[in-house]
């Protein structure tokens, strides 16, 4: 299976991540501004609508708003080797292509994993208690899922587009729109019914669902569907990103 | 067909947009040959070294390495040569030596041969005491010796050298050309480089072909090649045939102005 070529395109991404801190932090700002913001910002007038603890609530929303944009984002990487070279250099090695992908793919993984286990213990800091520890486990499984199915979809993307501009533009138009049209950051029941049919067709919200499942005991569309959907995001994902990094032309 | 035939183009064009990069070209290289391609810039050699590696796919014609359609049986045509591109390719926030592992790895260099030709090949190229260094802190010139001495870790059938001596001073252009002559003498490798130094093609090719605007204008030794020009040294028999002219401003052809005045604003815009 090529063990070896996988491990060592994963260690360089660990590589290349780790020897540069302002990517550490840079990458776990944005989450953490908006657990604050919101969290505190808005946790009094949820409480007020009876809802209970907005941070609470929060929390799953934004461990996968994590995965999502370094999972996605991540996919500049593939642009960044695009543009200085070291594209090449791996695409034209005598391994396959899906292989090299997936090297890839598993260190960018990795890499929005690592940050979203970090804002899971900043949540905990900051008083954030899972209902059931048991349950910890499933929701990390259901995390490196999203985000390998993530890194993909930003690298099938990245296959596809010849510029940052371009990828920039993906970014606007998909990226954010799938993040606050999904369950995120409000709970579905008392949204117009647009919205809520938006957030329904967004496979996003199943994940966020299914961690809020796991790590607060509260469930829109019950953890069967959304595994169902989870997986079937996952294999549509890797298919896309199989499909486009084999044609790529450098 | 014929079988110590390692490539063979075939009425091969590329087209990017209105511009004919590469316009019908047909060749072959037999197996442990060193063959040169020369030609101005933009004649279209980096794009057909492009094509044969798999890199960009042919508008039409046929390519074969190794006996293997390059375009259908890419996985086959990929484990049969290795290559030193024309610009940069390394991995700059990471080491010397960690790019040339990662390519040992990458292009199944054996386990046990890894470290060994490593260490040869940094020192040869003279980077051994600076392995550690990120590339990023390298010099042009050391980035250079680094691609080349990655280039030749994994003793591929077919080595492909895109300028592989531009910016590098004489004494590491000789130690690559006499460590090249050794690799095809000792492992029957096959070279196919370009070049804008015309003394080095003539000092190591054992055949050259000369393309401009896309298309081959001839082929041969550089005495066939003198002796079909009229003229005594490559360099004469070069210019007589793709003219005298700076490229990318002026042109033989009116059609060649048009073609290249087209490139430029493309470029430009
Ligand atoms: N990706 C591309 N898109 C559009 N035009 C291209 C592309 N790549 C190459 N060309 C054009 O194809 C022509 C041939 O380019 P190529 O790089 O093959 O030249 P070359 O012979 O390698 O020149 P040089 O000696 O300068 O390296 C040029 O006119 C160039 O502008
Ligand atoms: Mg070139």
């Amino acid at each position: 299976m090529d063990f070896d070529v996988i491990y060592i395109l994963w260690l360089r991404q660990m590589k290349r991540y780790l020897r540069s801190r302002s990517r550490v932090l840079g990458a776990i700002g944005q989450p953490i501004l908006f657990l604050l913001a919101l969290g505190y910002g808005l946790g009094s007038v949820y409480k007020r609508a009876g809802q209970g603890n907005y941070i609470e609530f929060l929390v799953p929303g934004i461990i996968v708003q994590t995965l999502l944009f370094s999972g996605v984002f991540w996919g500049i990487q593939i642009l960044f080797d695009k543009r200085f070279g070291y594209l090449k250099e791996m695409l034209v090695a005598p391994v396959s292509r899906t292989k090299v992908l997936l090297g890839n793919a598993i260190g960018g993984a990795t890499i929005s994993l690592f940050q979203a286990v970090m804002i899971f213990i900043i949540s905990a800091a900051l008083g954030f208690r899972p209902h059931n520890w048991a349950l910890v486990p499933v929701a990390f499984i259901i995390a490196v899922v999203l985000s390998v199915t993530l890194t993909s979809f930003g690298a099938g993307i990245a296959s596809m587009v010849e510029d940052f501009q371009g990828f920039q533009g993906i970014n606007n138009f998909l990226i954010f729109p799938l993040f606050f049209l999904s369950s995120a950051l409000y709970p579905l029941t008392n949204v117009p019914t647009w919205l809520r049919i938006l957030s329904e067709i967004n496979p996003l919200s199943y994940t966020v669902d299914a961690l809020r499942y796991t790590l607060i005991n509260q469930s829109h569309f019950g953890l069967g569907t959304d595994l169902l959907v989870i997986a079937a995001a996952l294999i549509a994902s890797m298919a896309f990103a199989v499909n486009r990094f084999n044609r790529i032309q450098v | 067909m014929k079988s110590n035939l390692v490539i063979e183009a075939r009425d091969v064009v590329k087209t990017f947009g209105e511009i004919r990069a590469v316009d019908g070209i047909s060749f072959e290289v037999k197996a442990g040959e060193i063959f040169a391609f020369l030609g101005p810039n933009g004649a279209g050699k980096s794009t057909t070294i492009s094509m044969l590696t798999t890199m960009l796919r042919p508008t039409a014609g046929k390519l074969m390495l190794n006996r293997h359609d390059v375009t259908k049986e890419q996985a086959s045509a990929r484990k049969s040569f290795g290559i030193v591109f024309q610009d940069p390719a390394l991995e700059e926030e990471l080491s010397a030596y960690e790019n040339m592992v990662i390519h040992a790895v990458l292009y199944r260099v054996p386990k046990k041969e890894q470290l060994p030709r490593i260490q040869t090949l940094l020192e040869l190229v003279d980077l051994w005491g600076r392995k550690d260094s990120m590339v990023k802190t390298y010099s042009g010139g050391m980035r250079r010796r680094l691609e080349i001495a990655r280039g030749l870790l994994h003793h591929p059938k077919i080595l492909f050298l895109d300028e592989p001596t531009l910016g590098l001073d004489t004494q590491t252009r000789n130690l690559l050309w006499d460590y090249v002559q050794k690799l095809r003498d000792t492992e029957g490798m096959t070279i196919f480089f370009t070049t804008h130094y015309l003394d080095e093609a003539e000092e190591v090719a054992d055949r050259i072909a000369i393309i401009d605007h896309g298309k081959i204008v001839a082929t041969g030794t550089t005495k066939q090649l003198a002796k079909q020009t009229g003229t005594k040294t490559l360099e004469e028999a070069y210019l007589e045939l793709t003219g005298r002219t700076v490229r990318d401003e002026t042109s033989m052809s009116n059609n060649g102005l048009n073609v290249r005045t087209a490139a430029r604003n493309r470029r430009l815009s």
